[in-house]
């Protein structure tokens, strides 16, 4: 075997571009040529000031996407995330309304925790529908996607909800427009949540088990993963993520309507898309994912600042780019 | 055909000096192999020699990095993804193909439907691919799912869509693996049928007595050289392993030790049914091999996965020392020492685009975890070591499985089972597609284990292999155990007496 051998040893310590995996590179790759493009377009773009105000306003998307990483990566999808911002967001105003506890910062308190468990509550229901009841988790999340949107209509009455307590409001604000060291709050929230979702995608047992599931659901069965458990937890996480946009979105209007949050899984899952993970589950990329969230208020930055496409075209540009992703993603799976 | 014939008949496809590369690795080294007309040649080699490869050039799917192709003669640039099938050039994959949600007639006109007046013509379909299926002894019908078919009846599928297209050049990698040896008899004999009207086949086996039966001449290749090109006739069994392997075989089995007769009961299965299997009764001593042996669908690996956890069982009782194992619960049943070994290695055992290490972890990811992460380092050591123990040969350490051998593959997943130190390992056919070199390292691996006071049960449709491993032998028929051999009476003809019907064990 002196000829088998002499090859391990020549391509163990020859590691050239072509080992480099295309599909991980390319959403930074796009990033760089989209700063390009705006700053040609507009001297403005490049300026630190607006390139952090649009990094504070992908916030959100960016952070609902971390969770639909984890959604993804295991296979399934939730169309939900939308709708699920608007209840958890009117449910978290109406707690701080109804003045059940009187400390302001005790409720404020309260109300974050209130928050973070209807998060983990709507996920969780996503979780067991598509597992327990065994329903295709595009089914299932297109019908809570209905269910949270009709029951925040019902509990607005169709007009807004809006958080009445000035106390509250001026002890909440600095959550979205604050900053710690120079970095506004949101900024620091995504690069916070980016960290933990990496951590436990890439470095824990649970994460290999989301991967396991999503490339191949036989094979974690057959090496004793417990599938629906390992699903079921990443819809929770994924209410979870969408329970701390919520938590930066209250502050940021101190209101919600039936209106809130419309399409805002189109953007998620675009983000998801566009960063590199593949939407048949098994590679999840949670960087990519912050990348793709960021690129996609980048291209509507870009189109407000130029003159020469309208900005009220943005969610056909968004629909685009998800398609674009799709096809550029396809043509580079890795070739070895 | 006989050799005078087969010396003058022309030929069809020939490839001169192929060579191949796959990212920098030499996979194929200048080789040369040509078909003729009207002859089925065999092309052998172990696992890595670059069979597969070869085939897929010569059928459009990879295309050379040097050397030439010629077609009658005349130098070709094949088309790639099957577009040589238009040439006459078609390849019975190893894995199947089929949608799943089709039926067998719509399967196998998929692509050329035929139609009148721009309607599809369905009554013609369906009679073609009767006529097709019974050529080949299948008794399918035209108009069941694919996804109602057993593995077996999906090979024939493929073969028959192969053969309803009037083929020049059929090759087929591994047609029998999933055959029982009645299937396998009616195959043949179309094979040759087709091969005197003039088709060319090659034929890509690991069954040696399958050659020397139906083929006319073997190329045989090591380490991706070409190494003989000669009639079957003047060649044996024997001979073609030693041209594989290029050196004597040992024996292919290694010494059987027997366990003390007062050795522990490590697993006691008792009158388990599930909805196929019925009443199941057996018992495994510690450092025992015990094979399954029996037709496909005899229920062998739906009572291993149920007595694994995998699968439920209606009724019956697991005890594993002593210690009861609830019903469907794999977890249970690994943490008091037992593991399953799939035969489906690319579906249910490896995730075939991950790399060795995510694959030989997964199932012991404990072991791994501290505080919480997942450390690299303790799963590197647990690669390198998995990779001497069970002798794991790849060229680049950061391969995904999809892109390995299949006897690697198979070391692979035997290493994976074992991170999770199992004391009783259920090992599904153990060698499924895989070398004559590899599978006697399976053999001694197998072995060893149970040497180290482990239980092993190995289910398998090779008899050889039960026989030459075995110390007691169970044979199943239709769901049931109908007979528990030991010692002498283990041979081919006793186990297939009760595999058959002819014989079934006097209720104790």
């Amino acid at each position: 075997m002196s000829v088998n051998e002499e090859s391990i040893q020549s391509t163990s310590h020859r590691r050239t571009w072509r080992d480099v995996d295309l599909r991980a590179v390319a959403p930074f790759a796009a990033l760089a040529l989209l700063l390009i493009v705006g700053a040609i377009v507009n001297p403005n773009f490049i300026g630190l000031n607006n390139l952090a105000n649009v990094a504070t306003r992908c916030a959100f998307i960016a952070i609902i996407a971390v969770g639909a990483t984890f959604v993804i990566s295991a296979g399934d999808l939730d169309l939900s995330v939308g709708s699920m911002v608007a209840f958890v967001a009117s449910l978290m105003i109406l707690f701080m309304n109804s003045g059940v506890i009187a400390d302001p910062t005790l409720m404020l308190t309260a109300a974050v925790l209130f928050a973070v468990a209807a998060g983990a509550a709507c996920g969780l229901a996503n979780g067991l529908i598509t597992t327990v009841g065994r329903i295709e988790p595009f089914i299932a999340t297109l019908g809570t996607m209905g269910i949270y949107r009709g029951l925040t209509t019902w509990l607005s009455q169709g007009g807004a909800i809006t958080l009445r307590e000035p106390e509250i409001q001026e002890l909440y604000r600095p959550a979205y427009f604050g900053s710690i060291l120079g970095i506004p709050i949101p900024i620091a929230i995504i690069l916070a949540v980016t960290a933990v979702a990496a951590f436990i995608l890439y470095r824990t047992r649970y994460g290999r088990h989301v991967v396991a599931v999503g490339s191949n659901s036989d094979v974690a069965r057959y090496s004793g993963i417990a599938v629906n458990r390992v699903r079921t937890i990443a819809f929770v996480i994924q209410g979870l993520c969408v329970a701390i946009a919520v938590l930066l979105y209250v502050p940021r209007l101190g209101s919600t309507s039936a209106t809130t949050g419309i399409l805002w899984e189109l953007q998620a899952i675009t983000a998801v898309v566009v960063g590199g993970t593949a939407l048949k589950g098994g590679a999840g990329r949670v960087w990519g994912t912050i990348c793709g969230a960021f690129i996609l208020e980048l291209v509507g930055n870009i189109m407000l600042l130029s003159n020469f496409i309208s900005e009220y075209l943005i969610g056909a540009m968004q629909g685009a780019i998800i398609i674009i992703a799709m096809l550029v993603q396809r043509s580079l799976v890795r070739k070895s | 055909m006989n050799p005078e014939t087969l010396e003058t008949a022309s030929v069809v496809l020939e490839a001169r000096r192929i060579s191949k590369s796959f990212s920098g690795v030499q996979v194929l080294f200048s080789v040369n192999f040509e078909l003729r007309a009207g002859e089925i040649h065999a092309l052998m080699g172990e696992n890595g020699a670059g069979k597969s490869t070869l085939v897929k050039i010569l059928s459009g799917f990879e295309q050379p990095s040097s050397g030439e192709i010629l077609l009658d003669g005349k130098p070709v640039t094949l088309p790639p993804n099957g577009a040589a099938e238009a040439l006459g050039i078609v390849i019975i994959h190893q894995e199947f193909n089929l949608a799943e949600h089709l039926t067998v007639a719509e399967s196998l006109f998929l692509g050329r439907e035929v139609t009148r007046f721009g309607v599809l013509d369905r009554k013609y379909m369906r009679a073609e691919t009767r006529r097709v299926l019974d050529l080949l002894g299948c008794r399918v019908d035209a108009n069941a799912l694919i996804s109602s078919l057993s593995i077996a009846e999906k090979q024939m599928v493929e073969i028959a869509k192969a053969i309803s297209r009037d083929a020049r050049v059929v090759f087929m990698d591994e047609p029998t693996a999933v055959l029982s040896r009645e299937e396998t008899n009616f195959l043949f004999r179309q094979v040759r049928k087709l091969r005197d009207q003039g088709t060319s086949f090659v034929f890509v086996s690991h069954k040696l007595d399958e050659v020397i039966e139906l083929t006319d001449r073997v190329t045989v290749l090591r380490d991706g050289q070409w190494v003989k090109t000669a009639p079957t006739a003047i060649l044996d069994g024997e001979s073609i392993a030693q041209l594989m392997v290029g050196r004597e075989m040992s024996s292919l089995y290694p010494a059987k030790t027997e366990p003390d007769v007062d050795e522990e009961i490590v697993l006691r299965v008792d009158s388990l049914s599930t909805d196929y299997v019925k009443d199941a009764s057996f018992e495994v001593r510690k450092g025992e091999i015990v094979g399954f042996s029996g037709m496909i669908g005899s229920g062998r690996t739906e009572l291993m996965e149920a007595v694994a956890g995998l699968r439920s069982r209606l009724s019956g009782e697991v005890t594993i020392r002593g210690e009861a194992v609830p019903s469907g619960d794999v977890h249970a049943a690994n943490r008091r020492g037992l593991a399953y070994m799939t035969k489906d290695r690319k579906a249910k055992g490896l995730l075939l685009n991950s790399g060795m290490t995510a694959n030989l972890t997964l199932q012991s990811l404990d072991q791994h975890t501290r505080l919480g992460y997942l450390d690299p380092t303790s799963e590197a050591a647990a690669l390198e070591k998995a990779r001497r123990r069970f002798d794991i040969r790849v060229r680049d350490g950061d391969v995904v499985a999809r892109r390995m051998s299949g006897g690697n593959q198979q070391k692979l997943l035997l290493a994976k089972v074992m991170e999770t130190e199992p004391e009783i390992i259920i090992i599904d056919e153990p060698t499924r597609g895989i070398d004559v070199g590899t599978k006697q390292q399976i053999y001694h691996f197998i072995s060893a284990l149970a040497r180290d006071g482990r239980s092993i049960i190995v289910v398998s449709s090779e008899m050889p292999e039960v026989i030459g491993l075995c110390t007691r032998v169970a044979v199943m028929r239709e769901g049931r155990i109908v007979g528990m051999l030991e010692g002498d009476e283990i041979s081919e003809q006793e186990i297939m007496r009760y595999a058959a019907g002819l014989k079934r064990m006097v209720a104790a």
